[in-house]
């Protein structure tokens, strides 16, 4: 020890440091990942081992659950394919350019995903109903369209589209929000107009996006339940889909037929976004 | 000739006002200056894919200040080259004479002949991930000279790249222009490649571009004040 008189010395960093290990980091993040994981497993097994397969193939026998698994299929197709057809452009003008009034155009497509879908079921039902002059939305497209709407099939689509569209368009605007404008403008420099830039360089970037909204929205038409029964009804073998015939099973008591038609759904579900994720890699 | 006169450019809360400035036809200007100073701005304004609030731009004497960035003939590389990324490298090449519908026997003595002179030819079928540097430089450069250009604009182009690389490029710009005679506009940083590249130099400072003698690219003091 010297006799140095004490100087306040700055303190040293202890330059030997270990980081301790990553394992409670990864523990927790599997805890809660997997808790979500195990809650969905529950539910189908719960489901699983409520029904019998002899319910399962009762229900699948049925010529009225045989119409709404196809009703189901061919509405959240059309439904989910109009979404992107709609929702890639819109999102595509809301994320690249700015002008006025983008905020109100932007509420108004949040509008859908805030209200619970049972409102849009009855403003779709009130829209088509309430009198235009001498005639109301439904007459008109009777007598231009030929088409009848209200408690018919084209009500489960756009019931469907309503609400899946709003989500459709969020998807495509985050989707071209993360592709850089650079490339298209300098495909602009190269000659090209501004939907030729779009075709032939924006949209190759964004089929992943555009799979993700097909699928969003597909699931969304799917689950669909309120606004179809209020717009569409729920009419056997004519406006049933799947996720009304739940209700309908359910509202006559018959909890097991309900599970097996819900089963079919997850097994609908699963095969369908299992196949366009396979065709999303397939494509990137 | 790229000529612009009195220039007002407003991006955001940045703005130049009267820039003005001639690059004669067929020379190779390099326009120097610090970091956010706006040369980039002015490139993108020649281009065309930034408004202008007043003044002229001129295009081998044809005012193109209205003109929608397709219609101005300028071959443009970016600082980030901006190269797309679901596309060959012959895609690039091949882009502005598909969009300008030339004939396929066109197109394909134009991507010949740009690979040659770019020695890319043995890249010509591979995607753009996993280009090196310096391949990527190329691929960019050739995209820009595909459609024969008015002129070329290139955004701080060799940047990023290793010594060796990008002396090697600096020769084949040189030589490109040369052989083609294309009035080009350079950014850069760096003096050294200033110095192997440079007809004319132009150093934008506080808003204002002055043109220099090249001998300041040479001369130490006079060489400080310069970006």
């Amino acid at each position: 020890m010297s006799d140095a008189p004490q100087r306040d010395l700055p303190p040293v960093v202890e330059r030997r440091h270990i980081a301790g290990s990553d394992a409670p980091f990864f523990a927790l993040l599997g805890t809660l990942g997997g808790s979500y994981l195990l809650l969905i497993v529950l539910l189908i097994v719960a489901d699983i081992a409520y029904t019998s397969p002899a319910h399962f193939i009762e229900a699948w026998e049925k010529p009225e659950i045989q119409a709404a698994v196809r009703l189901t299929l061919v509405t959240c197709t059309i439904s989910a394919l109009l979404s992107v057809l709609i929702g890639t452009p819109l999102g595509y003008l809301l994320a690249r350019f700015k002008f006025r009034g983008r905020w109100l155009i932007d509420t108004i497509i949040d509008v859908p995903i805030v209200l619970p879908p049972l409102v849009i079921g009855l403003s779709l039902l009130i829209l088509f109903h309430v009198p235009l002059g001498d005639t109301t939305l439904e007459k008109w497209v009777q007598q231009y369209l030929g088409l009848r709407i209200t408690y018919a099939q084209p009500a489960v689509v756009l019931a469907q589209f309503a609400v899946a569209c709003a989500f459709a368009v969020q998807t495509m605007r985050v989707t071209f929000d993360q592709i850089d404008p650079r490339a298209e403008q300098v495909a602009l420099t190269l000659g090209c107009r501004r939907s030729q830039a779009f075709c032939r360089v924006v949209l190759p970037q964004a089929w992943r996006g555009i799979i993700a909204a097909l699928t969003i929205a597909w699931a969304r038409s799917l689950g669909e339940f309120g606004p179809i029964l209020v717009f569409a009804g729920a009419t056997r073998m004519r406006t049933e889909v799947l996720s009304t015939t739940v209700f309908l099973e359910l509202s006559t008591g018959k909890l097991e037929a309900a599970v097996a038609v819900s089963l079919i759904m997850v097994v609908a579900a699963m095969a369908v976004l299992g196949f366009v994720r396979s065709l999303g890699a397939r494509v990137n | 000739m790229i000529a612009l006169e009195s220039l007002h450019i407003r991006a955001g809360s940045f703005s130049l006002s009267d820039v003005s400035f001639t690059v004669p036809s067929g020379a190779y200007a390099v326009l120097m200056g610090g970091t956010g100073q706006g040369k980039t701005t002015i490139l993108e304004a020649i281009c065309g894919l930034r408004s202008i609030a007043s003044g002229r731009v001129l295009l081998d004497g044809v005012d193109v200040t209205r003109r929608k960035p397709a219609d101005r003939a300028v071959g443009y590389l970016p600082q980030d080259l901006a190269l797309f990324p679901t596309m060959t490298v012959r895609g690039h090449l091949e882009f502005a004479l598909r969009i300008r519908r030339q004939a396929p026997g066109v197109i394909r003595e134009r991507v010949a002949e740009l690979a040659h002179v770019l020695g890319i030819e043995p890249l010509l079928e591979r995607r753009i991930q996993g280009l090196s540097g310096g391949e990527a430089q190329r691929v960019a450069l050739g995209r820009a000279l595909s459609f024969r250009p008015r002129v070329l604009l290139l955004d701080e182009p060799l940047t990023a790249l290793d010594e060796k690389t990008r002396d090697r490029l600096c020769e084949l710009l040189r030589s490109i222009q040369r052989m083609t005679g294309l009035t080009t506009l350079h950014i850069t940083h760096t003096r050294a490649e200033a110095r192997m590249l440079a007809d004319k130099l132009f150093v934008l400072d506080a808003g204002r571009i002055v043109e220099r003698p090249l001998s300041d690219l040479t001369d130490a003091p006079a060489a400080a004040s310069i970006g």
